[in-house]
């Protein structure tokens, strides 16, 4: 596969539809699963990996779904190639970075990908753009089906689906909703609503998983118990909570907008304004300031730009997107100078 | 009612549960069931402080006969070996389980290919789960709807 031709175009989770997608983002669905007869991938051998790899190759590129997976080696690729993939969320931090026979199995939509070798044999993925628990889980559970025919999963009567780290074993899965949330941030009512997530044994995780600061306001809401559970009761517990969150959202929205307006009206202008106009751009101010019109745009008050418009910035934006995109490898200043550049043009079209 | 180990009055009353099926009662006094609940001690002298290290020495060298890992190992990287380490380290991964999860059986998704009777059994836990919390809901309607569907898996 030629992972150029994925530039094109930006996944289909990003198009920026999909139910309340004011405040949510998108809806991910992950499983973790392994080979009965394989020592989990850490602790298996240079020779065991190579297998595994290529068993699990050759099966995921026999499944027909309606579209088939493309495969991409992640260890015959280069730096910029393996970051790339990590902005577009098709492989984690972790997969880019480990070593040894590996690999991710891709989806021409985007939606779905499978990981081989990463912390366990195979973690299946679906993304969805908006709040689409249900959907996303009746596509996972579908795949993870298709793969179940043709492989032997480790899996026990008592303690489910059995993974290489014991937070995950049971279902095995991780259902997580991307919330984008400016003014809760802003009216610092943030801590609050976490900590009664928290309560409710549900995680908090920043734009890019585990460990990840929550840049542009994004965050990550997820199941921690995956034992104990069926899937439905954790979607069921998740699609509770997060109702109550949009609304809590809205409502900071427009009190901003009722008792703030001036204040708020020159942060989504003045972050506008940045974008189109600026000669030099990190990618954290970036997210902050298209954050900040994403804002702007929800609450009616920039008319010229839209939300799937904004989603592809923040990912054209990012650091590998952005050097594919020019076609050279640059250092973090050229790379600044470029980014404002791109910026520039695409704000400054009409 | 009097305490099953002595004459005094029974204030506690438990249930030991033996396998899913299964389950003793015991109705105990206080004391009696203190003692009870006390895991077994050998020796008279604090037991617990002596031989705690040499059980952690030896718990730590324990080893999965499949994939060679140590038990220590698991302890440090917090990363398993193989699929059998669940089975070899069960005793030591119960208690951890329960910390994490708060449970200790899975009650989810059984692979398609899993023996029918096992699908049933794993529905049927995950369906009695279900019954007690539209119970504890006061959700009857939904409860019966639930006993209803237990009954006709049962008798599959």
């Amino acid at each position: 596969m030629k992972l150029d031709d994925l530039l094109k175009n930006t996944g289909e989770w990003l198009r920026g539809s999909g139910p309340d997608s004011d405040v949510v983002v998108s809806t991910r669905i992950r499983l973790a699963r392994n080979l009965a007869d394989f020592p989990f991938s850490n602790r298996a051998s240079p020779l065991q990996k190579g297998e595994i790899e290529s068993l699990l190759r050759e099966r995921l590129l026999r499944i027909d779904n309606g579209t088939r997976f493309s495969y991409v080696q992640v260890h015959s690729l280069n730096h910029l190639d393996r970051q790339f993939l990590v902005e577009r969320q098709l492989i984690s931090r972790e997969h880019a970075a480990s070593e040894g026979q590996r690999g991710v199995a891709i989806e021409p939509q985007e939606s779905r990908s499978v990981m081989i070798n990463e912390e366990d044999h195979l973690r299946l993925q679906v993304l969805r753009s908006g709040l689409a628990l249900e959907e996303a889980w009746q596509e996972i559970d579908r795949l993870d089906d298709l793969i179940e025919q043709r492989v032997n999963y480790a899996f026990s009567e008592e303690f489910g689906y059995l993974t290489a780290c014991p937070t995950n074993v049971g279902t095995g899965m991780r259902a997580s909703v991307m919330l984008h949330l400016p003014a809760l941030q802003m009216t610092r009512q943030l801590e609050k609503v976490f900590r009664a997530l928290q309560k409710i044994n549900l995680a908090v995780r920043g734009l890019y998983g585990e460990g990840t600061r929550a840049s542009g306001d994004f965050y990550q809401i997820s199941n921690q118990v995956t034992l104990g559970k069926s899937e439905a009761d954790i979607l069921r517990e998740i699609r509770e909570v997060i109702p109550q969150i949009i609304d809590y959202e809205r409502k900071a929205r427009a009190a901003l907008l009722r008792e703030s307006r001036p204040t708020i009206l020159d942060r989504v202008y003045r972050a506008y304004g940045t974008l189109r106009s600026a000669t030099l751009m990190t990618s954290d101010e970036t997210i902050d300031l298209l954050s900040c019109v994403r804002l702007g745009i929800n609450l009616h008050l920039i008319e010229d730009l839209t939300i799937p418009a904004v989603n592809e910035l923040f990912l054209l934006t990012q650091p590998a997107h952005l050097q594919k995109l020019q076609g050279v490898v640059m250092e973090p200043e050229e790379r600044n100078a470029a980014r404002a550049n791109f910026l520039r043009h695409r704000l400054n079209k009409n | 009612m009097k305490c099953q180990r002595c004459s005094r009055q029974a204030t506690l009353h438990i249930t030991e549960i033996l396998d899913d099926q299964s389950f003793e009662e015991l109705h105990l006094c206080e004391e009696c069931a203190q003692k009870y609940l006390q895991p077994q001690t050998g020796s008279p002298k604090g037991p617990e402080a002596e031989s705690e290290p040499d059980e952690l020495a030896v718990l730590n060298q324990r080893q999965c006969p499949q994939c060679g890992i140590k038990f220590a190992e698991f302890r440090s990287s917090g990363r398993l070996g193989c699929p059998h380490d669940y089975e070899a380290f069960r005793a030591e991964l119960l208690p951890l389980l329960e910390n994490i999860h708060g449970e200790t059986r899975h009650i989810g998704k059984t692979p398609r290919r899993q023996p029918r009777a096992q699908q049933i059994r794993a529905e049927l836990l995950a369906l009695r789960k279900q019954l007690q919390t539209a119970v504890s809901r006061e959700n009857y309607e939904e409860a019966a709807r639930i006993r209803d569907q237990i009954r006709r898996l049962e008798e599959v």
